[in-house]
């Protein structure tokens, strides 16, 4: 092989391997946008002192979701601040009594038992375990889908919890967290 | 609360009227197979008639969950079934199955079935889907599992559980026990005991006729087999 032929297929190797890294995650993941801004860090500073006091469990400590817009019209029901933000969320969602459809990170799979009471509730498993330190950051994470099975891989993997029950030595079957 | 799951199943309570395979498909969300024929339908429960030419009995079988040397835990290519340590329940993972169907070659009480089509409810009837349960896609294998949805629940609440066909069973035929506590009955014996597979289902029956379908390859199998056994 010639030189110039050399630098040809060496070029074309990286430009292929270029688009490839740069355009797969694309190819494979759909970003889901969310409905608006949200800091969890100014909401923690001034609105509540625990993650429970807005993602609310039930009595019997199973999770209630998302909060929901009565949640934030409590307080929202005029500006409090002086965002734009604030603003265009009172007057599409707020005002209208129409519920923001955010873009669950945590959400897991149909085949998979997970349950908030057994993990929060009995285990005492720290909000921050799993769901890493989301009180403290400005703005909400950019959400991936997987674009054929529809769920989000970036999170709550089956490896990190499978690490964490082989550490306290729990559930060793398919079926202790499946269905 | 570590506990070996089995059961109890009277063979001279049951009546056949199949309760029991009735409440197993609406817990596990199996699907009604129009196309269905006795071989191709899936059921996890399936009670069997037998006879000795005068008198019937029936006789309930699903996965007998077999002990640690399972067959169709070693069979199968993708590791989709365990055995759960805690437990004892032989778990079947549909999502890793790539349905081969070599446990159900294996499995020598034919308690595993395959899924011959997408599960399809008539209209209205999927609003009644059980949401513990998965439902199985179309060339999986699946059987029974004691009622994995309940158990969850139950470990949740910490409170006790019975699988559907146990609760729904008029004659009381079944009984789901803790092997650790309620050691199995005098005179009870599994089905094809001499396999070693150590199941941790246990029947029971007074008539001398009914007892032997343990040594048959299956309820109302072959003629003839087990008659070795009978003559030694």
């Amino acid at each position: 092989m010639t030189i110039r032929g050399e630098v040809f297929f060496l070029t074309g190797l990286a430009a292929a391997l270029a688009a490839g890294w740069a355009g797969l995650p694309r190819a494979l993941d759909r970003r889901i946008p969310q409905p608006m801004e949200f800091s969890h860090k100014v909401h923690a500073e001034k609105a509540g002192q625990s993650c429970e006091d807005c993602h609310r469990f039930r009595a019997d400590g199973s999770f209630a979701g998302i909060p929901p817009l009565d949640r934030c019209a409590g307080c929202h029901a005029a500006p409090m601040g002086a965002t734009a933000a604030e603003k265009k969320f009172i007057a599409e969602y707020v005002t209208p009594g129409r519920e923001p459809r955010w873009a669950a990170e945590s959400a897991q799979p149909e085949n998979v038992y997970f349950s908030h009471i057994t993990h929060v509730k009995r285990g005492k498993v720290k909000c921050e375990s799993c769901h890493g330190n989301v009180g403290s950051s400005n703005a909400l994470p950019p959400v991936y889908v997987d674009r054929i099975s529809g769920y989000s891989g970036k999170v709550m993997s089956m490896d990190a919890c499978v690490e964490c029950h082989r550490q306290r030595g729990l559930e060793f079957s398919c079926l202790g967290c499946h269905k | 609360m570590n506990a070996r799951y089995g059961m109890f199943i009277d063979i001279d309570r049951c009546t056949g009227c199949g309760a029991c395979m009735v409440a197993c498909a609406v817990e596990n969300n199996i699907p009604p197979l129009p196309a269905a024929t006795d071989r191709k339908g899936v059921t996890w429960i399936r009670v069997y008639r037998i006879g000795n030419g005068q008198r019937s009995a029936f006789v309930p079988v699903m996965c007998q969950h077999c002990g640690q040397n399972a067959p169709c835990v070693h069979v199968c290519p993708q590791q989709a079934v365990d055995v759960d340590p805690a437990t004892g329940i032989v778990g079947q993972m549909p999502q890793r199955c790539l349905g081969c169907r070599y446990c159900m070659a294996a499995c020598p009480y034919h308690a595993r079935y395959f899924n011959w089509w997408d599960p399809v409810w008539p209209r209205g009837m999927e609003q009644t889907l059980n949401p513990d349960a998965a439902p199985r896609m179309r060339g999986v294998v699946e059987k029974c599992n004691f009622c994995q949805g309940r158990l969850h629940r139950a470990k949740e609440s910490g409170g006790q559980f019975v699988p559907a066909c146990v609760e729904a069973c008029p004659a009381q035929a079944i009984e789901f026990v803790d092997l650790h506590q309620s050691p199995p009955p005098a005179n009870s014996f599994r089905l094809l005991e001499k396999l070693g597979t150590d199941p941790k289902t246990y029947y029971h029956s007074k008539r001398d006729w009914v007892r032997e379908i343990a040594n048959a390859p299956g309820p109302g199998g072959a003629p003839g087999a087990g008659k070795e056994n009978r003559r030694g």
